[in-house]
């Protein structure tokens, strides 16, 4: 139980999927403008991550009995791609409000790489299937935490005349990522 | 004359004035990722370029073929393919560079450089012009890549090019009188990343602005999966029309 723990705080603090290990970049700073789209990409994020592990894992077990593990990548790759359009035609049908608050994010984490990341490193440190489920789930609620706390900071920056002009955009909000992620090296150490 | 200026052009532009990671704001994460050190990311600028020349002339090739609805899949399909090329050739050839690069190797297939690259060009241009605009844009990420790499490298570990081929730390270090003796590791770290990639894209912003160009923004005209979520593009504009609202508030 400790392990899955450690396994979990580590993913959420220590070994950041945005600002330690620099994955998921891209919708980190394209979705973070406000809070409540933070909330929706963060949370859908969590949800593919958990089901594409619990997919991939398996595969990759069927892949090597195979000896045709080379081919991770691409078999990875198609399955996360299918696998988000499968669970956005779900949720239309079946939860069309949870469709209305997700969907629209779903496309795009189609080719996030967070999502592809969690698979192969989960794989690459040899978890078995429920710690590589932990370690998806940390990893999923990390992202969200970055994505919350950086979408208060920013609305501090975004617009304000007080910020030099060549600064002024893309180099602010990846400075304050910079400080948002100096703070979470403090938590260096703690697993 | 006038067809071989055409060449030109596409094969120069992505290298400084549409630059993919400077200008174009595309492919964030391995820029941040594989540049503690300017071999890094010269070797991460290399394998992507690989990959970015072989999926472009083979796209613009199955460009008729391929149904419209299913070519995103279908891109995806290619470039993955060339991917575990480039990652068995790199672990052959170069396995101190494969240990290092890491998922980063693999994770070249969701680079939106090369999505965006297939969906914006090489669908709708011949092989040559094709190939030619992946050796291109493929310089250009090589050059940002290695030119933020040694930054970081020079500031954070006072040594530049070093930890060469081969896994032989002594090889090719050259070590900078001063600042090895007083490196900075805060760079070299993930918020030197963060900190380097900013100052980088506000010089170009400085250059841009002389220039009498407006610079780039995250948002939806540099996503490879733009023409697909229509949704999307509108929550972004209501995003950045309300945060201009309350500035004004």
């Amino acid at each position: 139980m400790a392990g899955y723990l450690s396994i979990l705080i580590g993913m959420i603090l220590v070994n950041n999927y945005v600002l330690a290990q620099f994955l998921g970049i891209c919708p980190f700073l394209g979705v973070s403008k406000k809070l409540d789209s933070a909330v929706g990409m963060g949370v859908a994020v969590i949800f593919v991550m958990v089901l594409a592990t619990a997919v991939t894992h398996p595969i990759m077990t069927v892949l090597n009995d195979f000896k045709i593990g080379y081919l991770q990548t691409i078999v990875f790759i198609l399955v996360i791609a299918a696998l988000v359009q499968f669970v956005e035609m779900a949720l239309k049908k079946f939860i069309p409000s949870l469709h209305k608050a997700l969907g629209v994010y779903l496309p795009l984490i189609t080719t996030n790489c967070a999502v592809l990341g969690v698979c192969i490193n989960n794989i690459d440190l040899g978890y078995n299937y429920p710690q590589a489920l932990v370690n998806s789930l940390g990893a999923g609620i990390g992202f969200l935490l970055a994505m919350v706390l950086f979408s208060g900071m920013r609305r501090k920056t975004e617009g304000s005349t007080a910020v030099p002009k060549p600064f002024r955009g893309v180099p602010i909000t990846m400075t304050t990522a910079a400080l948002l992620s100096l703070a979470f090296m403090g938590f260096g150490g703690l697993v | 004359m006038k067809e071989k200026v055409n060449k030109l052009a596409i094969l120069t532009k992505g290298i400084i004035k549409e630059n993919p990671n400077l200008v174009l704001l595309l492919g964030t994460c391995p820029t941040l990722a594989t540049t503690s050190s300017a071999f890094n990311g010269m070797g991460m600028g290399i394998a992507a370029t690989a990959v970015l020349i072989c999926s472009n002339i083979v796209i613009s090739l199955l460009a008729k073929i391929i149904p419209d609805k299913v070519r995103i899949p279908c891109y995806i399909v290619v470039i993955a393919g060339f991917v575990t090329l480039v990652q068995f050739i790199v672990q052959a050839f170069a396995e101190p560079l494969y240990n290092s690069l890491g998922v980063f190797l693999p994770l070249i297939v969701v680079n939106c450089i090369i999505l965006g690259r297939a969906e914006m060009f090489a669908n709708k241009n011949n092989p040559l012009d094709s190939a030619l605009d992946g050796i291109g844009m493929g310089l250009g990420f090589t050059l940002s890549l290695t030119v933020i790499g040694a930054i970081r490298e020079i500031i954070g570990n006072g040594t530049i090019f070093s930890s060469f081929f081969l896994g032989d730390p002594d090889a090719f270090t050259i070590s900078l009188p001063f600042v090895s003796d007083n490196p900075m590791m805060i760079i070299a770290l993930a918020p030197g990343g963060f900190f380097v990639y900013a100052c980088v894209i506000a010089i170009v912003n400085k250059i841009l602005d002389k220039k009498g160009k407006t610079p780039r923004e995250f948002s939806c005209q540099g996503c490879a999966l733009a023409s697909m979520c229509q949704q999307e593009k509108c929550i972004a504009e209501l995003d950045s029309a309300e945060i201009k609202k309350g500035v004004e508030a």
